[in-house]
């Protein structure tokens, strides 16, 4: 342990409008922390930069989920268990509870949050892709209001948010649209469980005549930023994907991403797999497979 | 034997002696306990491979004067941690060898202030240029240690190699690379000093040979024998990672004890674990073999190099034990085995389960499957035709006198497998499949106990002692780490002395207590101290029956009494017994020809697999693990060793890769040193047979290093066979297959095309 | 230099099996650290200070949290179950029984997390499969067995709890 407790400040909020009132008085100085997967992390091997901390796990108002006919809200300061255990984002949103199944073991599921998971910004991070093929729209707040940003705007650059210095993650809305679809969700990392992804995808796809009318191609770990293969996604629409050239889908894919060479894999072996997963994906929503 | 005299103790699974304490956390591992007045110690190394040292400097916005300093200067003997070659220094001196060398102890009262002050001394250094691999040692444009690099070298020579080649069908040549792997026990190295300049230095610590530790210190501390007290906690695994280093944090917390006066601990975290101790030593093997047209090995030579890190440590014996295996479970008529351990400038790398014999069995099992396609044979019947017999030689020029028979275990195991039926279905569906799926095997050895003259030299004596009560108590250096010392030694006495297994108890190892019955190593424990404590039993047993006890059928109740009224009498009531190398073990350290070892354990493992061409990873769907083993003593205990140690294998060949920068472990975690979690495990199948060992205790052969042998070339077998990549280095991350498979496609594209390979 | 925040300890307090405890800590101190150094409860471990091993599991409200990532204020008024607790006079508790007779611990250091992981996966799923029972103990690592006996104790003790 290579932090010293003496030298980092916690307080704990007693409710949502006093956490944002923290932040408004020092913008930018006091970092949130919910579950502490992250943060915990790097404070125990000495690495975090923050010394001012504000714990926002036990605010009630950040864990409720709420369904209405079009779309669902949810806290960000839900756990991947809550997730996982949610009725209807196992039904209408199977690769965001998948992904949620991913993270960590249970004890770390039991804690982190979704929206610990997206403030981080890890271009590794289980639950981005997932958030981006579903169309997730940001609800943030401060003192100045609440504002809703769609999730592919909000991700600037690696580990760069949309985020004033005021703003928390209040919850996540998804859009209760995607039923009729296929999804293909894959996380490739070094072991079963456990593990940090070193290629994701979340893919989404529906036909009609055996055309594609819509589909969304998220990948993660291939960027500095979770992202939706958009060129693609467009040159696919009308188009049958059994009768895509295996070497033209894996040009098509590799020229839209910038994988790296990092401590846990490299460039070609991401941009290889990332295309084979695509391929994979676009492979079964031609069959008419069920959702895999 | 009659019914009457059939073990009933040993050969069954009694309970864990100390494992109701490890299920209550009850049990007393190093950081759990203080001593009033502890300081917490930490330590200051080097950032660099290679250099000398100009300048330490203390930074400013620290208070100097609450920390406890020290340096090479404070220490009071000799500045080495006291091995084989005495020539890794406790601290550094002026130079630095490799990343991560200690340089200079703090100690404070309050833990969390050490790191804050690690970060404050800064070291100035002349940098020198650095070796990072065994190729690089070799050609020695930098001189590291000694006069060339070379920590030690054998030769072992049988028959007449040269003849070999002229008369060969086929000269079949091959290079095998293994990379370093790190213990990960998941107890960190953790150590507790105390010193007192009336009776000397006490260390309380996680630890596998106490008296490495109390050798070390002396000389460390300039000590003699009674003032320097070892003693082992509850250890949370080892692995042999705990053989030796244990003697390099005990010499730190004692100096740092000895310049304040008060006790010292030192753990360390996981990112110090693992980037500055010991971890398996890297190896080359070059194999060059004439055979015959009916696929027999006429001879060969084997060239087998490891990487020992900077300082000498464990390397030669390593060395050893990697040679002497190398040739494998078969019968070479002529073979030269070439052995050398190189000098890089890398934290000295060490024991670890299998100690240099996972290495060279790597090598040799990979390469029979390779030997078996280029004379065109199956992988079985290459290795049934060269399987040794009783009767025949080794490399070593051993007689095999076991009645091993390895082809009756490679006909069960690939029944219990499924083997051939296996290999034809998958061989049907593998056109279609993205999925290739593979079956490969290993056929091993793996000698038990230290090597030739090596057990007379240790020279181990255990006892055995009566108490007033009736209690019997084992006493003996070996020290429980997972493995089951304390169980087997105790089913050992009970079995012997005819009383009940919970009215013997195992005493804490503590020098000042227990006779030295030699490291917990080698595969030795239950066969070589076990034996001893046999011993040891039969002699209390013996006492006690010339004061009075009836000879042969007493009730426990009987045995109780005699010990009560013994101790009322006479005073303490032990009993001793030395080792005794059997009569017919010869061992010529010279010529490095012999009887290596009193005795083998023999396996043949199988493994299933299935590669996942889109993503590259291969997957382990069964894995068979046959073994003869002389006698189980305690067969969950057994199981658990086998299944354990096969774990750590599938680690070795698939997962757990060592990157280096500089000589530096940059992947110092656990995120990303990446050991197997049960899900990437397959049910393990074990199968013991039991064909005895007149050398160990009720018939046992030595097993907790065997498992290691066997997995990472039948694994690499079965990769070949299901994909037709022929990957010779360890560990094959996804990414590796990847690489050789898109380099394989480009040289094959090329010859097509007659353009330029990769 | 960051803002006049001056950082004192304060008195956090919650239940530890089934008895109130106050500490006087930092509010950033680990609940690792607590339990063992403040309150001598030291059955959770440090293996790896990164919520990776396991081996610092403890149970917070009736769910399985790595004690390593927890700073002790979030523990304000939870209830805490550590491996002292498990065993009640002295009984064993049907988990630790199940491991004992089955192999499940042998070096010992990952058990205590192994076990709370056990008996807070059998509270979820009182006849759990094998895939239910290697998810539940994913995120406990250990070197010594290679799991098959841990599992094998696992099934056994959902045995024992509730026959079948």
């Amino acid at each position: 342990m290579r932090s010293d407790p003496a030298d980092y400040a916690l307080v704990a909020p007693r409710n949502l409008q006093d956490a944002v009132a923290l932040l408004s008085r020092e913008p930018g100085a006091w970092l949130p922390i919910a579950g502490g997967t992250d943060v915990m992390v790097l404070y125990g091997a000495g690495k975090l930069a923050a010394r001012k901390l504000v714990s926002i796990r036990h605010l009630r108002e950040l864990r409720n989920i709420e369904e209405f006919p079009e779309q669902i809200i949810v806290g960000a300061g839900c756990t991947y268990t809550d997730l996982r255990r949610h009725a209807t984002i196992t039904h209408e949103f199977p690769m965001l509870a998948s992904a949620a199944s991913w993270t960590g073991g249970i004890a770390n599921q039991n804690r982190g949050t979704l929206g610990g998971n997206i403030a981080n910004a890890s271009p590794a991070a289980d639950s981005l892709p997932a958030l981006l093929a579903y169309d997730a729209e940001m609800l943030l707040i401060s003192v100045r209001g609440e504002r809703r940003i769609a999730y592919g705007n909000f991700h600037l650059g690696y580990k760069k948010t949309a985020m004033a210095g005021d703003e928390l993650i209040r919850a996540i809305s998804l859009p209760r649209k995607f039923s009729g679809y296929f999804s293909f969700a894959r996380k490739v990392g070094a072991r079963k469980a456990q593990a940090i992804a070193k290629v994701s995808i979340a893919g989404l796809g529906r036909m009609t005549n055996g055309a594609i009318d819509d589909v969304r191609i998220a990948l993660g770990s291939v960027a500095p930023i979770p992202l939706r293969l958009k060129k693609l996604e467009a040159a696919l629409i009308g188009r049958n994907p059994q009768f895509l050239a295996p070497g033209d889908l894996g040009s098509l894919v590799t020229a839209e991403i910038q994988p790296i060479a990092d401590i846990r894999s490299t460039e070609e072996y991401r941009a290889t797999v990332a295309a084979n997963l695509v391929a994979e994906f676009l492979r079964r929503l031609g069959e008419g497979a069920d959702s895999a | 034997m009659s019914d009457a005299e059939q073990p009933k103790i040993v050969g069954a699974s009694v309970a864990r002696k100390e494992g109701r304490d490890k299920v209550t956390g009850r049990a007393r591992y190093v950081d759990d306990m203080t001593l009033p007045g502890m300081l917490h110690g930490g330590t200051v190394r080097s950032s660099i491979a290679r250099g000398k040292i100009k300048s330490i400097r203390f930074g400013p916005h620290i208070n100097w004067n609450e920390y406890v300093v020290v340096t090479a200067k404070d220490i009071p003997g000799k500045n080495c941690i006291a091995l084989i070659l005495d020539d890794q220094p406790c601290l550094a001196d002026g130079a630095v060898n490799h990343p991560e060398e200690p340089a200079v102890l703090l100690a404070h009262a309050d833990r969390h202030k050490l790191w804050k002050a690690i970060d404050a001394v800064s070291i100035e250094y002349d940098e020198l240029p650095a070796i990072e691999t065994i190729r690089e040692s070799e050609e020695q444009r930098e001189i590291i240690w000694g006069t060339n690099n070379t920590f030690k070298t054998f030769l072992m020579e049988k028959g007449d190699v040269e003849a070999v080649w002229a008369g060969a069908a086929h000269v079949v040549e091959g290079e095998y690379f293994t990379g370093a792997q790190e213990q990960l026990y998941i107890e960190n190295n953790g150590m507790i000093a105390a010193f007192d300049a009336r009776d000397g230095l006490t260390v309380w610590g996680s630890l596998q040979c106490p008296y490495y530790v109390h050798k070390a210190m002396m000389k460390l501390f300039a000590l003699p024998e009674e003032k320097v007290r070892v003693v082992q906690m509850e250890t949370g695994g080892a692995f042999g990672g705990k053989e030796e280093y244990p003697s390099m944090l005990a010499g730190h917390a004692g100096l740092l004890a000895m310049k304040s006066g008060q006790p010292v601990k030192m753990i360390y975290d996981r990112m110090e674990d693992m980037a500055a101790t010991t971890k398996r030593h890297p190896s080359r093997t070059r194999h060059r073999t004439a055979v015959s047209a009916e696929g027999k090995i006429l001879g060969g030579e084997i060239d087998f190099a490891i990487d020992g890190g900077a300082y000498a440590t464990l390397s030669s014996v390593v060395l050893s034990r990697g040679t002497i295996h190398a040739g494998g479970a078969y019968h070479w008529p002529s073979v030269r085995i070439r052995g050398k351990a190189m000098a890089t400038n890398t934290p000295p790398h060490g024991a670890f389960r299998g100690f240099g014999a996972p290495q060279s069995l790597f090598a040799m099992e990979r390469h029979m499957d390779h030997i078996a396609r280029v004379v065109g044979l199956s992988p079985a019947e290459i290795r049934r035709r060269n399987f040794l017999q009783p009767g025949q030689t080794t490399t070593t020029q051993q007689k095999v006198s076991d009645e091993v028979n390895l082809g009756y275990l490679l006909d069960r195991a690939l029944e219990i497998s499924d083997y051939d039926a296996k290999r034809e279905r998958f061989a049907a569906e593998t056109f279609s499949s993205t999925k290739k799926r593979g079956m490969g095997m290993a056929a091993f050895l793996h000698g038990a106990g230290f090597t030739g003259s090596g057990e007379r030299y240790l020279d181990s004596v255990a006892g055995v002692e009566g108490c007033a009560d009736g209690t019997v108590r084992v006493l003996v250096s070996s020290t429980e780490f997972g493995q089951g010392t304390n169980t087997v030694l105790c089913q050992i006495a009970a079995e012997t002395l005819h009383i009940p297994y919970e009215s013997v108890v195992i005493a804490q190892p503590d020098t000042t207590a227990v006779p030295n019955s030699g490291p917990t190593v080698a595969s030795r424990t239950v066969m070589v101290v076990g034996k001893l404590v046999h011993s040891a039993a039969l002699g209390l047993k013996q006492t006690l029956v010339a004061a009075g006890l009836p000879g042969e059928a007493y009730t426990a109740e009987q045995f109780r009494a005699a010990c009560g009224t013994f101790v009322a009498a006479r005073g303490a009531l032990k009993s001793y017994a030395r080792y005794q190398a059997p009569p017919d073990v010869y061992w010529d350290d010279e010529k490095y020809r012999g009887e290596a070892y009193a005795t083998y354990a023999w396996a043949v493992y199988i493994a299933e697999v299935t590669v996942d061409l889109p993503t590259y990873s291969v997957e382990i769907n069964d894995f068979v693990a046959l073994q003869e083993v002389g006698k189980v003593l305690n067969p969950i205990l057994g199981e658990g060793q086998i299944v354990g140690g096969v774990a750590q294998a599938i680690g070795y060949a698939l997962y757990e890769k060592v990157v280096w920068d500089h000589g530096r472990m940059r992947n110092n975690q656990m995120t990303n040193y990446i050991m197997p979690t049960s899900s990437d495990l397959p049910p393990i199948r074990v199968y013991f047979e039991e064909f005895g060992n007149p050398h160990g205790a009720y018939g046992a052969k030595g097993i907790g290093e065997l498992p290691m042998d066997g997995p990472a070339p039948a694994i690499m077998n079965a990769v070949e066979d299901a994909t037709g990549m022929r990957c010779n280095t360890i560990p094959l991350l996804p990414e590796d297959l990847f690489a050789a498979m898109k380099a394989n496609r480009e040289e094959r594209l090329a010859e097509v095309t007659g353009t330029q390979g990769p | 230099m960051d803002g006049a925040v001056s950082i004192a300890k304060c008195d956090v307090t919650f239940t530890v099996n089934d008895e109130l405890r106050t500490v006087h800590v930092f509010p950033m101190a680990r609940l690792l650290d607590v339990l063992r150094n403040e309150l001598g409860l030291s059955g959770a471990k440090e293996g790896c200070g990164e919520g990776e091993c396991g081996s610092c599991a403890v149970l917070m409200d009736g769910v399985l949290v790595n004690s390593c990532l927890v700073p002790v204020l979030q523990a304000s008024d939870a209830s805490i179950a550590t491996i002292e607790g498990l065993a009640k006079d002295g009984q064993l508790h049907p988990v630790q029984q199940a491991f004992l007779a089955c192999g499940g611990a042998q070096c010992g250091i990952c058990t205590p997390g192994m076990i709370l992981a056990t008996v807070e996966l059998l509270e979820r799923i009182p006849a759990p499969t094998p895939d239910e029972i290697c998810e539940g103990l994913s995120g406990n690592l250990c070197r010594c067995t290679g799991y098959m006996q841990i599992f094998k104790a696992v099934a056994d003790a959902a045995q024992r709890i509730a026959p079948r």
